[in-house]
């Protein structure tokens, strides 16, 4: 591995103050509704009023008479091969028949799926167009439910015979025969609603077309804008230096913003259709049914253990609700759900199945923590259950199964299919499991747990986590020397809301040994480097960031070359400090003097293996046995990202990433009625946590174990906290609610839900 | 979410605003328009013109008197929150309405939007019933006087004519040893509520409950008073008995509404946890 940047740096593990937060406060962020072109159209989408159906004809005359309005675009619009949207991850052929098109042409399979764009003179006009679009739609029976799904009288997809998409496949060791031999095992079944991640601002694009030297400018990409531009020059019929992907401001991304989406190449394309400028901002509602859903998965899954609760084995069969079309990642969270439900914790023995399953729903992709948040309620509240039946303490039970120190590398079970192996290394989930039970005060916490105090049950829990980061292949970095002696980074990852300006300006500071303001970040667009792979994956850091430590390196090698016949030495004597050179006989000079012009330099940062973040969480609650309620008192985390750039934005990704799982645990849910229509279509039924329902969160970051796979010692840290939250918050719950013996499996963990449980208890 | 198109107008009195809703078949009232807005991006209405209330004078201020407390239709919720005397003229009104909506909503926020929206969750409509108000309408025929009890005719119902303004809510007197509480249970502050309670009585000479009044939202299909509770507890001395059976009674009598928020069961057993809990405060 390439030199590791030493230690004791100037900025990297300072809690430097956001640089984007100045412009945000401000009000003098830009963000894509922000963007306007001279000229400049506005398109609404007509998207289909019915789950399923075959759409046999639209007729948009009445639309195309409306004053103002410009261009209807169907299907029709694109000839005999409608473009459909390509499977950016795990590009499997199984896969390739649950495409989405760009545009429904011969059936719609969601309540929402585009099958028109109006392109208007403003978007009030293109609106007052849609209730004029008259598409005529044989409704077919939706399939909204597994059970529906597999009755197979009603298919999605013809051609496929089945509603099922694909079995994903995790295996290790030899689960039967574990399971043969096992001194105890207990099945049971679990639920997680379908919920999303929902970002604060919607999505939205504006496209122009320079018809004269043919190129194609989009402003509102987000995350992965390379892999989209070759989508989109795939589907336009352009080469990708024909088109520009400009990233504005991100109101936040979570894994969902930045898809590839139909209105991707929708809004591009009728730019190009129609030779102007054209915007699109998404509203709420739209949203809501347009972007991706996440998380809605069955299991059936059985563990296994000795009497003394060391758990030997884990099997079972989860079904994944994926929606009508499998997107550009929407293979994640279902293979997740299966390879990383023993998470932390050393099972020897692992047989565990997902089937995707296609309903007419949203199709679904990932959402901070994809599969994992599922699996992780899976297997933690098994583990209680466990513990509970064999009368261990669930806390002395995690401890006899956490994978330790000198277990690693400890390889998790292997995926098919798209074979994947991957290892736990580098982490001590024994010293972070104490850590966290001390700093939550577990021992004095503990008395509580059951207890009825004015009204409410107290319950506690602690859980613990892995979270993956730094997926491969390479992100790149060019960092450019300027006139003035200051530095502009120009790099391929995307800012998410994430904070990158200010991370990677503390790693470029620190490897390039000059202050913090001398250097400048311009990320996301690709026009800045040659090629990128963008922010999904809690990858930017540790991918972007050691690109800029190898490309800062580069970079201070040809300064060397360039300073060193002046200064009568060779490239190795020379040190550098800030704008001079030196050299070992002890002259100086300024370094822009010497050299004259911009001297830059371009490195990839090359991995193939994850990083892996280790965590507990231990979570406190009250529940109202009356009314439902679960009241989440504290939470505290402790964990280990190896090499922390910034204490303060990591501090901000952990609180935030529990209180969005607190959402998912306690609030959010996408309901659909019998019909597939979406219950819950705004933010007063889609319920999110707001600024006031958790105040009590706290989390620790430390630096335990560095990351052998990269020269910063970083491990992602983006997704992090969120994934044991469902589990955390039910075994609390349950652990609250011991004198009622309920036991949760299903979120959200809504007042209806968990007074529906106490009442059936008590009945029993 | 843009709006259709619509025409404006800002009367000067009420007299014209009367006549322009009189004259336009297809107008709306504008107050604080933070549920009109939204109706109207969600496109669910779409009026030819707007009547904006806001340079009517005389509708944005709390009388308090020797026979009753009068809400102009403009008074706004941080306006309720702020005045000094309401929490004793009212204490049930002011205690209610801090639970409507979020900070920004209640600047903005009406009485009589609420009360012309009639949102069968919301809070003012169900201090209206349950404490007897009036509500004021003024139409091209003059004005008239409705009862609360029969103003509201369903959810988003009621009996306004299109050409009738709300001008004021008239709520009693209010005897300052009244014993009462207000309740409710929602997802988040600021949540409509998925249930609430309004209680009130009077003690009399015995030390027994009388002129008992039980109001319930977010149960049914409009705010409405619960009479078979309100029996149990006229001429009792309130223990934990009569509190159980009075909130058994409520939750009997009370035909919720199922929805994606919560089953007709759960909202059965939250009226009577919450009418448990707002008569043992009251009690107190
Ligand atoms: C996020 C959110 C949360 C909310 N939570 C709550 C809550 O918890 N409890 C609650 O009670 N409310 C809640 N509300 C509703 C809020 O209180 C509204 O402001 C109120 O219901 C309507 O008042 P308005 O002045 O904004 O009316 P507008 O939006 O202006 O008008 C509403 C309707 O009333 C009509 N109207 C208005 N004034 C008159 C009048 N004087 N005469 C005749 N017709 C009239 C209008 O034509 C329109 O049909 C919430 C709203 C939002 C957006």
């Amino acid at each position: 591995m390439t030199s590791g940047m030493k230690r004791g740096n100037a900025l990297i593990g300072q809690p430097i103050e956001r640089v984007e937060d100045l412009r945000f406060l401000r009000g003098r962020g830009t963000f894509v509704a922000d963007v306007n072109r001279e000229g400049q159209l506005h398109a609404v989408i007509y998207r289909s009023p019915v789950a399923h159906g075959l759409l046999r004809s639209v007729d948009a005359q009445a639309a195309l008479n409306l004053p103002g309005v410009h261009a209807v675009i169907t299907a029709q619009d694109f000839g005999a091969d409608v473009p459909v949207i390509p499977l950016r991850l795990q590009p499997l052929p199984e896969l390739v028949p649950f495409r989405q098109p760009m545009l429904a042409h011969d059936k719609v399979r969601y309540v929402g799926e585009p099958i028109a764009i109006i392109v208007a003179d403003t978007a009030a006009i293109a609106e007052d167009a849609l209730d004029l679009i008259d598409a005529d739609i044989d409704a077919l029976p939706p399939i909204t439910d597994r059970a529906g799904a597999e009755l197979g009288d009603v298919l999605l997809f013809d051609e496929h015979g089945s509603n099922s998409a694909i079995e994903w496949n995790a295996v290790r060791g030899d689960a039967e025969a574990a399971f043969a031999s096992a001194d105890y095992t207990r099945r049971e079944t679990f639920k997680v609603q379908r919920h999303a991640a929902l970002f604060m601002e919607p999505r939205g694009f504006v496209a122009e077309w320079n018809a004269n030297e043919e190129k194609l400018t989009v402003w509102g990409v987000a995350k992965v804008a390379f892999a989209n531009r070759t989508i989109l020059a795939d589907t336009m019929a352009l080469s990708e230096n024909q088109i520009d992907m400009v990233e504005v401001d991100v109101g936040g991304g979570f894994g969902s913003r930045g898809e590839f989406y139909p209105e991707d190449f929708l809004i591009p394309f009728a730019a190009r259709h129609l030779n102007r400028p054209v915007k699109w901002i998404e509203d709420r509602r739209e949203h809501l049914l347009a972007a991706n859903h996440a998380r809605e998965l069955e299991c059936d899954v059985e563990i296994a253990a000795t009497k003394d609760g060391k758990i030997i084995g884990l099997r079972g069969q989860s079904w994944a609700n994926i929606g009508a079309y499998v997107r550009t990642n929407g293979s994640i969270a279902p293979r997740n759900a299966a390879q990383f439900m023993s998470g932390a914790y050393a099972i020897e023995n692992i047989q565990l199945t997902t089937t995707s399953i296609t309903t007419n729903k949203t199709p679904t992709g990932t959402y901070r923590g994809p599969g994992r948040f599922e699996g992780d309620f899976v297997r933690e509240r098994l583990i209680d259950l466990a513990a509970k039946d064999l009368g261990i303490d669930p806390v002395e039970m995690r401890r006899r199964n956490l994978v330790s120190s000198d277990q690693m590398p400890y390889p998790l079970a292997t995926m098919t299919p798209f074979e994947s192996v991957t290892e736990l290394d580098s982490g001590d989930n024994h010293a972070l499991f104490d850590q966290c039970l001390a700093e939550f005060d577990w021992s004095e916490k503990v008395k509580l747990q059951g207890k009825l105090i004015d009204g409410r049950y107290h319950g506690v829990s602690i859980g613990c986590f892995i979270e993956g980061g730094a997926a491969g292949p390479s992100e790149n970095a060019r960092i450019v020397l300027e006139l003035d002696g200051s530095y502009t980074v120009y790099l391929g990852s995307a800012a998410v809301g994430q904070g990158i300006q200010t991370i990677m300006a503390q790693i470029a500071g620190d490897a390039l040994e000059v202050p913090f303001d001398r250097v400048r970040v311009l990320h996301g667009s690709t026009s800045h480097v040659k090629s990128g792979f963008g922010s999904f994956h809690s990858r930017s850091t540790v991918m972007g960031g050691s690109a800029i430590v190898l490309t800062a390196e580069a970079l201070k090698d040809k300064i060397r070359d360039a300073v060193a016949p002046t200064l009568g030495c060779t490239p190795t004597e020379v040190t550098l400090d800030g704008g001079n050179a030196s050299g070992p006989s002890g002259g100086v000079v300024s370094i822009m003097e010497v050299i004259g012009e911009p001297i830059e330099a371009e490195a990839a940062f090359l991995n193939k293996k994850y990083t892996y973040a280790y965590g507990s969480v231990a979570a406190h609650v009250a529940v109202d046995p009356k009314t439902g309620q679960v009241d989440v008192l504290e939470i505290g985390s402790t964990k280990d990202v190896g090499r922390m750039i910034n204490p303060l934005t990591l501090n901000g990704q952990s609180v935030g990433s529990i209180v969005q799982g607190l959402g998912g645990a306690l609030l959010e849910h996408l309901v659909y009625d019998k019909e597939g229509q979406l219950l819950t279509g705004t933010l007063a039924d889609y319920l999110l946590p707001t600024a006031g329902d958790f105040p009590n969160i706290h989390s620790t970051v430390v630096e335990l174990k560095p990351s052998p796979l990269n020269p910063l010692g970083a491990k992602g840290a983006g997704e992090g906290e969120i994934i044991p939250i469902g589990g955390i918050i039910a075994n609390a719950v349950a652990a609250a609610l011991v004198d009622f013996n309920v036991e949760p499996l299903e979120l959200p963990l809504s007042p209806p839900n968990v007074w529906r449980l106490i009442e059936t208890a008590q009945k029993t | 979410m843009k709006f259709p198109s619509f025409e404006y107008a800002c009367p000067a009195s009420l007299a014209d605003a009367v006549a322009l809703l009189s004259e336009e078949g297809d107008a709306m009232v504008l107050a604080g328009g933070q549920s009109l807005m939204p109706i109207l991006a969600f496109r669910l209405a779409a009026p030819r013109l707007l009547v904006d209330l806001k340079n009517v004078p005389g509708l944005d201020t709390i009388k308090i008197s020797a026979e009753d407390v009068r809400l102009g239709a403009r008074v706004r919720w941080c306006d309720i929150e702020k005045h000094t005397g309401l929490s004793a003229a009212q204490p049930l009104l002011a205690e209610a309405i801090s639970h409507v909506a979020h900070y920004q909503i209640r600047n903005r926020g009406t009485v009589g939007g609420s009360i012309a929206l009639a949102d069968p969750a919301a809070e003012m409509p169900g201090i209206a019933v349950t404490c007897d108000a009036e509500i004021a309408l003024t139409g091209k025929l003059g004005e008239r006087v409705v009862p609360a009890a029969k103003f509201f005719l369903g959810a988003m119902e009621t009996c306004i004519q299109p050409d009738e303004i709300i001008t004021e809510v008239r709520l009693p007197l209010w005897p300052s040893d009244r014993c009462w509480a207000f309740k409710e249970f929602a997802r988040r502050r600021g949540d409509f509520a998925l249930a609430g309670v309004a209680v009130f009585y009077d003690v009399d000479a015995n030390g027994c409950a009388a002129n008992t009044h039980i109001g319930v939202i977010g149960a049914s299909d409009r705010p409405c008073r619960l009479g078979s509770a309100e029996q149990i507890i006229n001429g009792a001395f309130l223990d934990a008995t009569v509190i159980e059976a009075a909130a058994e009674a409520a939750s009997n009598e009370i035909e919720p509404m199922e929805d994606h928020h919560a089953p007709a069961d759960y909202r059965c057993a939250l009226v009577k946890t919450l009418l448990e809990r707002a008569l043992t405060r009251a009690m107190a």
